[in-house]
């Protein structure tokens, strides 16, 4: 029996995860699919606002500006890329003045330090490339960039690390209430717990819905589209680039990564279906249309992968965060700016936990997590030492991004390890660099399926049903004729 | 210090490092980041290699056998499970392997690299992201080499020689492969590879047809093609579901060139692999370039001369053999993509100038000249993007030529 | 008898035309000499070199590519597809080496194209 099941393994239930473990709670992460950060916390801008954007009276607003103050330590804490690039709102008619004014004074209510509009040729000194057509805009200099799977999974192992279990492949189908506890179901196989978090992304109209039926609360994903830029187009922006607003959301961005490629997109598409995550010509070529209004001869030439993710729109405004009873706990609809709101709405949610469980500390509660150290960041003897230590990492397994055996085989025995394809690629990266795996694929379904100990045929690229081969040739003898 | 670094142990890399040993060039060393010699040769289990070098047609693994056996007969060093990291504009070779980490140093370097192969991403097909969908290449690695199967029901983008082979791979290892779409009115692969790669087992060739939407949740279910027009737009009302569980892509080759950046190597925009002279020298003194890493050949054949060349000149250059020298730029006009080498620096009884044309051309002849004064004009009866083309420029032609050569393609 | 074929011989690809004429086979269309050879025997009896693999052990791979050692008749590829699937070499092998003799009383047989 756990104290607490939080449901759903994205930034948002992994951080209350990771929270939670501050406190004596025994507690427990169910996740639908096969990893963590497998939904909306994938496939996203991975940028943390500044906050000067969602209205300073809105949860949106006072829990992105919180959470942005958080992130630099959270992520020295968990060794997770954090980047504090700044942003610019570009301005490009006389019109657009008044609503930086009007962000500039919604962040300043907030709190949030540094906000100035600033003339055409600041802007040009810093981004060269942006058009010229430009007027002005708002910097931000404490808008940042981070590694959104980086960072959903330190916080599910620093969790895990603490105490925290994690259930995968339990997508939630049924909730049935006791006196003093829930049965969480997932076909024959079940899980108690006396409290629930509904961080379940998406889905989390359905898991509250499974609890009362009468839920009105509806989650409508809203899809937006990328293309991810070679590391070859890095420079083409030093900080992260947004258009003046309009009214489906801060429009297209461009904006560097952690990883030194170029993120372009979101389009903004509501759509009913939840598994809506396909791209499409049509919004593509939006993308490209609308970056071109702000960026100058982007090299889409260069692209590597195009991907969408889908935001957690709700029929609400706002983010719904609270009590839904004494003992089930929403935080849902957690759109934009979720990523950056994120470590403030972990820590409200579980203050409010520990204090319903009258819980204690956890004074074994250890915030640090050290991750694979990247082998070429070493240094020469440090290179020299890791190898004679351990041959593995001699072998260079991704050229692209120069990954070593080494670090996958770590990547894959640690709390919340790697088990597929794109899981591995997500958190060491292998196959995220420009041939997208085309040479170091069949080497890491090797290496997974001698580190597992199953048969590479079972090795899956992302959810259960993606394997990759189909069997043994000359398994079994075919005979047709021409 | 080692005289020449061989980057790359395929057969651009075998072949001029055996060239340059043959030269009297003692301290040579080549790096192979696999586990093995021969390169991609040793996925390519299908004949048709070897016909201009050998006169008899070979598979690639007997083509690679080949030069790995004369490699070992001349005792040549190489390093296997080697990945080099890093070269400098200062011949610094960092490399790793299970030994550890070191620098290197050479008088000279070649670089063998090869290429890769083009992905999804660099066409943006639109679609889910199921599993299934692979480069031709690394299906190709799997079922020869690894010994796996891909797919059964499998569907082909582009007509690329590669794709045209995997084809009948997979349909006799058991697949069913259904169609070959191709973006062009023509196709990219030789002819004799319809024929006996498709026509031989009924496999429909679609030309002037695309991939416009991928589908599949967790593994590919189908995809669904669509005619283009003449500009390559789609043309609405042609979409067609085809159901498959594999798409393998056969859209094109890129040299691989991230070394050569990091030696502050100038690249040809077009080739997408280093600017070379007539000794196959890159912009950086001492460091030359063969092979698919400096454009992408046809034929294995063309890849053994170029590097058999490089081999020579790098071998002349250690001895400082003194040349005349003579810069002349070369420049693609219209109908030429590009030329190799895009420069000459020295005058020789005859260099030969690859270039490759952008469109089909029948009964077209070769233009070249020199500023605006016509050099020669060669009949050509047939030329296709598909097809690498050539040219031989003599002593006194050069000679006769100014600071500027021209190629292009005109009307007879 | 009469077919249109595009001659494999060399890149040019000729289109040709073979027909039987009483028991004359005359071939048109193409450029060379090859190409009229080419076209009788495609139409009589079409002949390919089947490049493959086979099972193995003892080597650095589980796969050896292999091949016949002359063309064989098309319409035999899949059954020597079927039987070669249930054979294993077992290594070393060097490259030439036959692998199977007569493969199916073709007259031809399977060698290894490299060493093992």
């Amino acid at each position: 029996m756990y104290d607490v099941a939080v449901i759903g393994g994205g930034v948002i239930g992994t951080s209350i995860a990771r929270e939670l473990s501050k406190y004596r709670l025994k507690c427990v992460l169910i996740e639908k699919t096969n990893d963590v950060a497998n939904g909306t916390s994938k496939a996203n801008s991975a940028i943390v606002h500044a906050g000067y954007d969602a209205p300073y009276n809105t949860l949106k607003g006072q829990y992105n500006k919180l959470g942005s103050d958080l992130y630099e330590q959270l992520c020295l804490d968990l060794d997770v890329h954090y980047k504090r690039v700044g942003s610019f709102v570009l301005a490009f008619e006389d019109e657009d003045y008044k609503v930086l004014n009007l962000l500039k004074d919604n962040g300043e209510k907030l709190g949030i330090k540094g906000l100035s509009i600033v003339d055409r040729t600041f802007i040009l000194s810093k981004e060269p490339n942006i058009t010229p057509e430009v007027i002005g805009g708002l910097y931000a200099p404490s808008a940042a960039i981070t590694d959104p799977f980086g960072l959903t999974v330190a916080m599910m192992e620093n969790a895990m690390d603490n105490g925290v279990d994690l259930m995968m492949n339990f997508p939630v189908n049924e909730i049935n209430r006791e006196k003093e506890y829930y049965n969480i179901l997932s076909g024959d196989n079940r899980i108690q717990a006396k409290y629930i978090v509904n961080a379940a992304g998406v889905y989390a109209d359905e898991i509250l819905k499974m609890v009362d039926s009468e839920s009105t609360f509806k989650i409508r994903p809203r899809r937006g589209q990328y293309y991810l830029l070679d590391k070859s187009a890095d420079g083409l922006v030093n900080s992260v680039i947004f258009q003046c607003p309009g009214k489906k959301g801060k429009g297209v961005v461009v904006a560097p990564t952690v990883d030194g490629n170029v993120l372009i997109g979101p389009t903004s598409e509501d759509l009913e279906d939840k598994n809506g995550i396909e791209t499409t010509k049509v919004g593509l070529d939006d993308v490209k249309v609308s970056a071109s209004k702000a960026i100058e001869n982007i090299p889409f030439y260069e692209n590597i992968t195009t991907f969408a993710g889908l935001r957690a729109e709700s029929n609400l405004d706002d983010f719904l965060i609270g009590p839904y009873h004494e003992t089930f706990y929403n935080v849902a609809g957690i759109k934009s700016p979720g990523l950056s709101a994120a470590p403030a709405i972990a820590e409200k949610v579980s203050k409010d936990i520990a204090e319903y469980f009258k819980a204690e500390r956890n004074l074994h509660y250890n915030p640090k997590r050290s991750y694979v150290k990247a082998f070429m960041s070493m240094t020469l003897e440090e290179k020299n030492n890791m190898i004679e230590e351990n041959p593995m990492y001699g072998n260079v397994i991704c050229r692209c991004e120069q990954i070593t055996e080494g670090e996958i085989v770590e990547s894959i025995h640690r709390n919340c390890g790697g088990r597929t394809v794109n899981g591995i690629k997500r958190r060491i990266r292998p196959g995220a660099g420009r041939c997208q795996g085309g040479f170091c694929m069949p080497k890491v379904i090797e290496i997974l399926s001698r580190e597992l100990n199953i048969p590479q045929e079972e090795i899956v690229k992302e959810n259960q049903g993606s394997y990759i081969l189909t069997g043994r040739t000359k398994a079994g003898a075919t005979c047709t004729t021409l | 210090m080692y005289d020449i670094i061989v980057i790359g142990g395929g057969p651009a890399g075998l072949a001029a490092a055996i060239e340059a040993k043959k030269q009297g060039i003692e301290k040579i060393l080549l790096l192979e980041r696999d586990e093995e010699l021969g390169g991609i040769l040793q996925q390519c289990i299908h004949n048709g290699f070897g016909l201009h070098v050998f006169k008899e047609e070979l598979t690639g693994p007997e083509y690679a056998q080949r030069f790995m056996n004369t490699f070992h007969d001349l005792n040549i060093a190489y390093a296997l499970n080697t990945m080099v990291m890093e070269i400098t504009p200062e011949k610094e070779v960092h490399i790793v392997n299970d030994q550890g980490y070191q620098i290197l140093k050479a008088k000279a370097i070649i670089l063998a690299m090869g290429c890769r192969e083009r992905t999804r991403g660099a066409i943006a097909i639109p679609g889910k992201r199921p599993s299934g969908i692979l480069t031709a290449g690394t299906a190709q690695r799997y079922l020869n080499i690894e010994g796996y199967m891909v797919g059964k029901e499998v569907m082909i983008l582009g007509s690329g020689d590669i794709g045209l082979i995997m084809a009948r791979r997979m349909t006799l290892e058991g697949a069913h492969v259904k169609g070959v779409c191709e973006l062009m009115p023509h196709s990219n692969g030789l002819t004799r590879n319809i024929v006996q790669c498709l026509d031989d087992f009924d496999i429909p060739l679609q030309l002037s047809t695309t991939i416009v939407d991928i589908l599949g949740e967790e593994r590919l279910t189908g995809v669904v093609t669509a005619q283009v027009d003449e500009h390559y737009n789609i043309i609405k009302g042609t979409e067609k579901e085809i159901s498959c569980d594999t798409l393998l892509l056969s859209i094109g080759l890129i040299p691989e060139n991230e070394l050569s950046k990091k030696a502050e190597i100038l690249l040809d925009s077009k080739t997408k692999g280093p600017i070379v002279n007539e000794q196959l020298q890159t912009s950086q003194e001492g460091i030359f370039a063969c092979g698919n890493v400096v454009h992408v050949h046809d034929l294995v054949d063309y890849v053994t001369e170029e590097a058999e060349n490089a081999g020579r000149a790098a071998a002349h250059y250690l001895k400082d053999i003194k040349k005349s020298k003579k810069p002349i730029e070369i420049k693609p006009e219209t109908g030429v993509v590009y030329t190799v080498p895009q420069h000459l620096d020295y005058i020789s009884d005859q260099v030969k100038i690859l270039f490759r044309v952008n469109s089909v051309f029948k009964h077209h002849q070769i233009v070249i000249k020199s500023d605006d004064q016509i050099l020669k004009t060669i009949k050509k009866n047939h030329m296709a993007p598909g097809e690498m083309m050539h040219i031989y420029l003599k002593r006194e032609e050069l000679e006769a030529c100014e600071s500027k050569l021209s190629i292009s393609i005109g009307e007879l | 008898m009469e077919k249109q074929m595009i001659c494999i011989v060399c890149p040019i690809g000729c289109h040709i035309e073979v027909k039987k004429v009483e028991d004359q086979v005359v071939v048109t269309g193409n450029q060379c000499n090859r190409g009229a050879v080419y076209g009788k025997e495609e139409l009589i009896a079409p002949k390919r070199v089947l490049p493959t693999t086979v099972k193995f052990e003892g080597g650095l791979h589980e796969r050896l590519p292999v091949k016949t050692s002359a063309p064989v008749l098309k319409s035999l590829l899949f059954e020597l597809m079927a039987y070669l699937n249930k054979i294993t070499v077992k290594g070393p092998v060097k490259m030439g080496d036959v692998v199977v003799k007569n493969i199916l009383d073709t007259g031809v047989d399977m060698i290894a194209t490299r060493d093992m």
